[in-house]
């Protein structure tokens, strides 16, 4: 009886392997440890609950490879070349950092795999190439926003600057906000540096009381700009905070306590902006499974998903060269996000959220059209 | 004898380049990336089992010589557009930003910057022994990894280099590993290598001897961060991108795992503890990815493959201090012994 | 320069010294007894900081207890390294227990990683520690209060134990010559694992305070605390109690007044403790307080 059992065991094992038909196989970089591993987990879950909700394309089952960067550049370019060497991925989603996206960027346009990028902000990350896509908007853009609602919404004429010297997304960002706000009639009095891993910002506050700005400038990411503003308020600083899209984790608001609240910050995605169906859906099937609401970096994912997986059935086969076209083609798809009309230079047209924190939870404030 | 070993090493060079040309053509991407890396970290393990095992001179800072040598080999090699395109908070200094030369000649900059600093610290580093000369270049790596962080102007600082050339191959990097350890084997049977050795054991003894324990120990210590700094240059060649965070001390516990277990003192040793570290790491990654088998998703341990590496070296470190080869070397003639005792006597 | 500025960067020097010193002790006692730079001490300060967590946030315990509770376990932690990694290691070489030692530290880090995570969790500080008081226009913090007070009476404790009672008798004996100690019919090795234990005691202390200061608790975070305390213990004389205290407070108020004082060079702070260690060992190897070193 056992050996019946075991040899039909045998032969399921065999017929399982024979008839499911040939997967897919996507990659994905992203950084699940390490100084925002809380982006690439959000990043992971998103792109879960998008390959639930469609895990085939062609006919055929979709999987996924994850690999680890560490929230380390040199670990993305290793993890990047090992999708593609080791796994022979058609296509890669990530990374969730401008940083890590241009170190993994470069082999990818290399071997001629497209690869979307759910939430790297930075211009670089796309510029003169033409297998890197992204789902969100860039930071000359945001550094604009940042910049006016510095003007129109804190009335502020100095703004003093705190950004981490470590992080591409941090510097240029830094240095989009500076130009605006200086366009714009403002000035900016301070400029002080970090680096990621950071948890001391005693010396940036010091200087910041100092020069008693109207408006901080913290185009940074969530540990950091917890902790800074906890020490901030500490030495009895009370400028507010304006921040970029690098802030959206719950760390922020777990480690920052009160100290993070009326934090105002440009972002991607809130629930509340949510219109399209398959939005709606995503955000039912995201709570049931996790019981939260999703958040910037998880819808973003998503959608990085979603798109591939339009552009792999427009293209009607798994070749990246195809899909790469048909990424570049993408003209009406609608995302969880909103609408996602690909430009040829690999970015899209987006809306810019402004959120803000209120009483311990992330609220919406506005939408900018693009 | 000696003939036979030495056509018995011929023919296995032989073999083994025959392996690598077979392996560039068929062997797919992936696989070469592993033998290069294979290649380079014999080449940094064999060098540092030069300094900690062979003059006994405990040294915990190597990834400071690789940071230099592959920064030195990075800022040489980029194009002057490609450094305006990185530099993006500043401008990288004069004469560095017009400076461009060839791979080789980078990399012999490399490794002789690296020589020029292990030759000016040693003056200081010497003067500890034992743990507080551990401690010592421990101290210096970090400080090294500070620096990287902060000379923006010469570093591009936590940003670090991107996009470049990837110009090592398995020639590259094999040629140059099998001529270091030609270089370290020379080193160490001659007399100056039995001056290391001779300090290793008893220092005092040793100068007794008539021995500058001195300029015994910068020998070594010069040597070793020569070649630490050529495999900066390669490495950094290879994953075209460094940044200060690449050279921690986990780079160096990496390097200290493979000599211990190949055997502290062995360059054979640290060829195979190279080896199965390297190889192995890549083998090991499989427990922090997830994998679907059959439906069951496995989701992956992230950190994983650390745990499995340090428990290995405690584990090794108490059962088996010698580690594989204790202080021998390989001989033709010990691995003949190893198949007579394990098989038997050939048929006659 | 604003005094009330540079006063108030003072006290927050000498808390993160007293920080450090109290790190450094337990580095210094294991490297008394044992010659050992146990590279894992560092490690207790994250697997301290981690128990409060779980003690608090899953088991709902109360801060006092989950506080000792914590205290407790990191002390047998710290035993149970020392039977697992290093007794086997008693006649072996030093270099292979430095060696283990830092194998033990990557081993901790690791397992940290892989049971917990790597996204940073908020370390639950009691109100009774937040808030500053107010004096002349000087915001001092609650916490440096605490840690003032608080490592004074470790500190005292201490001394008490090393000085006035027989097991102190046996640990400074044991720094001494051990073998001779096992002569006399002293069981060494419980001895050593008494030294570990208070050791780590004190350093599950430390890092639970400096957990109230910098509440992000990652599997990482004891690395550089651990090396600069160590950097204190031997900048104090290693080997010397009142050393490490010493060294832990002055690398502290250096490290922040430098940084104060010219802000452009806070990229370098971390190596403000390296560049005095080494210029310490050039100079002055035994350190402020610290008597020959044996061999």
């Amino acid at each position: 009886m056992k050996r019946l059992l075991g040899a039909l065991f045998l032969v399921g094992l065999i017929c399982s392997n024979g008839l499911a038909a040939d997967p897919i196989v996507i990659g994905a970089y992203l950084s699940m440890t390490g100084n925002v591993a809380s982006y690439g987990q959000m990043g992971w879950d998103g792109i879960s609950i998008a390959k639930k909700m469609r895990p085939e394309v062609l006919g055929r089952p979709v999987e996924v490879r994850l690999v680890d960067t560490k929230s380390d550049k040199v670990e993305s370019a290793n993890a990047v070349s090992r999708l593609i060497e080791k796994d022979k991925v058609v296509a890669i989603i990530g990374e969730m950092i401008s940083g890590n996206t241009l170190a993994g960027a470069d082999y990818a346009e290399r071997k001629k795999i497209p690869m979307v990028s759910p939430t790297a902000t930075n211009p670089l990350v796309t510029q003169n190439k033409k297998y890197i896509f992204r789902v969100c908007f860039i930071d000359t853009d945001q550094g604009k926003i940042a910049a006016k609602l510095a003007r129109d919404l804190f009335k502020a004429k100095t703004a003093a600057i705190i950004m981490d010297i470590s992080q591409d997304y941090s510097v240029a960002l830094a240095s989009f906000f500076k130009r605006e706000f200086t366009k714009a009639g403002g000035k900016v009095i301070a400029e002080t540096k970090f680096k990621s891993g950071d948890r001391d910002f005693t010396p940036q506050m010091g200087t910041i009381k100092g020069a008693k700005p109207d408006v901080i400038y913290a185009p940074i990411y969530y540990t950091e700009c917890a902790l800074a503003a906890k020490q901030a308020r500490e030495m009895g600083i009370t400028a507010p905070i304006l921040a970029g899209d690098g802030v959206q984790a719950p760390e922020l608001l777990e480690l920052g306590g009160d100290a993070v609240e009326g934090i105002i910050f440009t972002t991607h995605f809130h629930k509340d902006m949510v219109t399209s169906e398959i939005g709606k859906k995503f955000l039912k099937v995201f709570k049931q499974e996790f019981g939260k609401e999703p958040d910037a970096f998880t819808a973003n994912a998503a959608d990085a998903y979603f798109l591939l997986m339009d552009a792999i059935s427009r293209a009607g086969s798994a070749d990246p060269q195809n899909i790469r076209d048909a990424i570049a083609n993408t003209k009406e798809f609608e995302g969880v996000t909103g609408k996602i009309v690909m430009q040829p230079n690999g970015n899209p047209l987006k809306a810019m959220v402004v959120n803000k924190v209120k009483n311990g939870k992330f609220v919406h404030v506005t939408t900018v059209n693009p | 004898m000696v003939t036979r070993d030495r056509i018995l090493t011929f023919l296995a060079l032989c073999v083994l380049a025959s392996f690598l040309w077979y392996a560039e053509r068929s062997m797919g991407d992936y696989s070469v990336r592993i033998l290069n890396n294979i290649a380079i970290f014999i080449m940094l393990a064999v060098s540092y089992n030069l300094i900690n095992g062979v003059a006994g001179q405990f040294s915990l800072g190597p990834n400071a010589f690789l940071a230099i040598g592959a920064y030195t080999s990075a800022l040489l090699s980029l194009s002057p557009e490609e450094k305006i395109n990185t530099f993006i908070i500043e401008p990288l200094i004069w004469p560095l930003s017009v400076i461009s030369v060839s791979f080789p000649v980078s990399l012999i900059a490399a490794g002789l910057v690296s020589a020029f600093f292990a030759l000016i610290i040693a003056v200081p580093v010497f003067r500890t022994r034992g743990d507080y000369l551990a401690i010592v270049t421990l101290g210096f790596g970090e400080v090294v990894q500070v620096f990287a962080n902060n000379l923006v102007s010469v570093t591009n600082g936590p940003l670090g280099l991107k996009s470049l050339t990837p110009y090592t191959n398995l020639t590259w990097s094999w040629g140059l590993c099998l001529l270091t350890i030609f270089c370290i084997v020379r080193l160490v049977n001659s007399s100056y290598g039995r001056a290391m050795k001779a300090v290793r054991e008893d220092e005092t003894a040793a100068e007794a001897m008539g021995i500058n324990a001195f300029r015994t120990k910068t020998l070594a210590f010069v040597v070793s961060a020569f070649f630490q700094g050529i495999g900066g240059g390669l490495l950094a060649h290879l994953i075209t991108t460094i940044s200060p965070s690449l050279f921690t001390f986990m780079f160096t516990f990496n390097l200290l795992s493979m000599i211990v277990v190949g055997g502290l003192g062995s360059t054979t040793g640290a060829v195979l503890g190279a080896i199965i570290i390297t190889w192995g790491g890549e083998l090991l990654r499989f427990f922090e990815e997830p994998i679907s088998f059959l439906g069951y998703s496995y989701k992956g341990i992230p950190g994983m493959r650390m745990v499995i590496f340090s428990t290995l070296l405690i584990i090794v470190m108490i059962f088996a201090r010698k580690g594989l080869m204790g202080r021998n070397e390989f001989t033709w003639k010990g691995l003949f012994n190893l198949f007579q005792r394990r098989f038997g006597r050939p048929p006659q | 320069m604003d005094y009330s500025f540079l006063i108030q960067q003072i006290v927050f020097g000498l808390t993160l010294g007293c920080l450090y010193g109290l790190i450094a002790i337990g580095y210094t006692m294991v490297y008394g007894v044992l010659r050992l730079i146990n590279f894992a001490h560092g490690d207790l300060l994250m697997v301290a900081a981690y128990l409060v967590f779980f003690g608090m946030a899953i088991y709902n315990l109360s801060w006092p207890i989950a506080f000792i509770g914590a205290i407790l376990l990191t002390s047998f932690m710290g035993i149970l390294i020392d039977r697992g990694a290093y007794r086997p290691l008693r006649k072996s070489p030093r270099i292979s227990a430095l060696i283990t030692a830092i194998g033990v530290s990557f081993l901790l880090e690791n397992l940290g990683l892989v049971i917990i995570g790597g996204r940073p969790k908020t370390f639950p500080t009691p109100p009774l520690f937040e808030g500053a008081q107010n004096l002349a226009g000087i915001q001092i913090p609650n916490l440096s209060i605490w840690v003032f007070v608080m490592t004074g009476g470790l500190l005292a404790a201490v001394f008490l134990v090393v000085n006035r009672t027989k097991i102190g008798m046996a640990m400074r004996a044991v720094s001494r010559d051990m073998d001779t100690v096992r002569l006399m019919g002293v069981d060494v090795n419980r001895v050593i694992s008494f030294t570990f234990a208070l050791g780590s005691a004190l350093a599950a202390a430390g890092g639970i305070m400096w957990c109230m200061k910098y509440p992000a608790i990652e599997p990482f975070m004891g690395v550089i605390p651990g090396l600069k305390a160590f950097v204190a213990a031997v900048l104090g004389g290693i080997g010397s109690i009142t050393g490490a205290a010493l060294g832990g407070i002055l690398l502290g108020l250096s490290e922040v007044v430098i940084v104060a004082v010219w802000p452009e060079w806070s990229g370098y702070r971390d190596a403000t403790a390296f560049t005095i260690l080494i210029f310490i060992l050039l100079t002055r190897p035994t350190g402020i307080m610290g008597e020959e070193l044996p061999g």
